[in-house]
């Protein structure tokens, strides 16, 4: 992992001002969806060896939730949004 | 042939020229009755226990690098079994039990060394969950014992007693575990599993599964096609994306753990100690090195290596605990991916395909279970039931509801 992650807001930044979540899944689902639904959003995860798109939240800067594409096999960050852009329909 | 002190002294008067390799290195054959992917501990233990205790011989391991290049090489060597759930706590002592027995079992010095593990406990809060935790021990009738602040600081006086702000109270001792050389353990049971005609095949990749409706065929490789029929998943840390070719997903997420070890020091610490304000586990190596590690990076990863913001982290949780450690230098990091799974707890099942079978999500509790982990897996192979001791290790367990939760944290993989 690049020790610097290019917040759009903040510009570089310390690895250790963010908080990893995880994997950019399914959207939540609606409360009355099928448990199947719900299964799959809460647990399972595609974890691929390579390109993964992750949430990471600024939570020591501008407290704004992110989006990062980044490779789990090189580390290397394509691509930093402010996750807002993923429900505007904005570059994501 | 069978080590011992005899073939010592014979081969010491023939100059040691006679020495033959522990293994074979064959050339994959076009069918196995079973293929184990993945030649790391969990995978060889497998191979042997199949071959050994359920007779099924005709066997490969699939190694895609060299032998014991994952995992089994790169943790912190410990073996203990102070579980508290009803579901683990069976199959972790029959876990050190295997360890106890199995030197002389496969015939190879791998080092078991029962020095003890200690828990540390920092408030009266933690002293009431480790006794909690001693007591369900017992009751499975593991050993526990719980030590007050004096009788801790006989064994261990080099601690922060009065750390203001987590002093030390006591701690929950287990004094049968302990560790065991993590390499010798992968060479142990290859070469067992090599005696009972197992061929273990280094160098391939399995690139592809083939599959006949819901029956697996064989799989294609760095080195060809083979046929099987049944197929087992062995390969803790990369699961997700070996699952991913039978279109499987995982409540899996694989994140690196860094480990540590420090430059040789006299004797020091003769047990294994845990910190129980931070994440921090030490033991000392017989060459004298301190041997440690903490948590895991925290974000998904398959690169085999971490961060320097983790081996700072790690650092001031030692410090913490052993302030002597602050002019003790750092030899060597490394890194190994790990099976997070959801709850923090294993996986070891039959599958939606009728002969495919898994076995990972051992998040970093995978080296200690290697011998009941090969063993169990080798008893679900080869009667498609469950073993009495890794009944609660279900794949379906997420959608039921019955998580597997030790630490009790909640379902998410970087917190376990």
């Amino acid at each position: 992992m690049s020790s610097l992650v290019k917040c759009p807001h903040c510009g570089l930044r310390p690895k250790e001002e963010f908080t990893v979540r995880g994997e950019v899944a399914t959207p939540r689902p609606d409360a009355g969806a099928e448990e199947a639904v719900w299964f799959d959003h809460v647990y399972l995860r595609d974890n691929p060896r390579g390109e993964h798109r992750e949430y990471w939240h600024h939570s020591g800067g501008c407290r704004r939730w992110l989006v990062l594409s980044r490779n789990t096999l090189t580390h290397e960050t394509s691509e930093v949004v402010d996750a807002s852009t993923l429900k505007t329909g904005g570059a994501a | 042939m069978r080590y011992s002190a005899l073939s010592l002294l014979g081969n010491a008067f023939s100059k040691n020229k006679n020495w033959k390799p522990a293994w074979r290195n064959p050339d994959p054959k076009p069918h196995y009755d079973v293929i184990i992917i993945g030649g790391g501990g969990h995978g060889l233990a497998t191979a042997y226990y199949l071959s050994k205790v359920y007779g099924v011989r005709n066997v490969a391991v699939l190694e895609k690098g060299y032998l014991g290049s994952g995992n089994i090489g790169r943790n912190t060597t410990i073996i203990r079994s102070n579980y508290l759930l009803e579901g683990n706590n069976p199959f972790y002592e029959f876990s050190m039990k295997l360890w106890e027995g199995l030197e002389q079992d496969f015939n190879f010095n791998a080092m078991v060394s029962q020095r003890g593990v200690i828990n540390l406990f920092h408030s009266d809060a933690q002293r009431d969950a480790y006794t909690r935790r001693g007591n369900a021990m017992r009751l499975h009738g593991v050993d526990a014992e719980l030590l007050n602040r004096d009788q801790l600081r006989e064994k261990l006086p080099f601690l922060d007693y009065e750390n203001a702000r987590f002093p030390i109270m006591g701690g929950l001792m287990q004094a049968r575990g302990g560790t065991v050389r993590h390499d010798a353990v992968a060479w142990g049971f290859a070469r067992g599993a090599d005696q009972n005609g197992v061929d273990i095949i280094q160098n391939c990749e399995v690139t592809g599964i083939d599959r006949d409706g819901d029956q697996i065929t064989g799989v294609q490789t760095t080195r060809g096609a083979i046929k099987c029929n049944k197929l087992a998943m062995a390969v803790a840390g990369s699961s997700s994306h070996v699952a991913k070719m039978v279109d499987m997903r995982l409540p899996i997420e694989s994140h690196a753990l860094q480990a540590f070890v420090s430059e040789g020091l006299k004797p020091f610490i003769d047990t294994v100690v845990t910190f129980g304000a931070g994440h921090f586990y030490v033991s000392q190596s017989d060459k004298g090195g301190l041997v440690f590690g903490g948590d895991i990076e925290g974000y998904n990863s398959y690169a085999q290596r971490g961060n320097l913001a983790n081996v700072e982290h790690v650092a001031e949780a030692g410090m913490a605990m052993i302030p002597a450690l602050s002019r003790v230098r750092i030899l060597r990091s490394w890194g190994g991916i790990m099976d997070m799974s959801m709850d923090g707890s294993p996986i070891m099942d039959r599958t939606h395909l009728s002969n495919l079978y898994f076995n990972g999500g051992w998040c970093y509790g995978g080296f200690k279970a290697t011998p009941a982990s090969g063993y169990c897996f080798a008893h679900l192979l080869a009667t498609d039931t469950p073993h009495e001791t890794a009944t609660a290790f279900r794949m379906d367990r997420f959608a039921r509801g019955y998580l597997l939760d030790e630490k009790g944290v909640g379902a998410q993989a970087n917190l376990h």
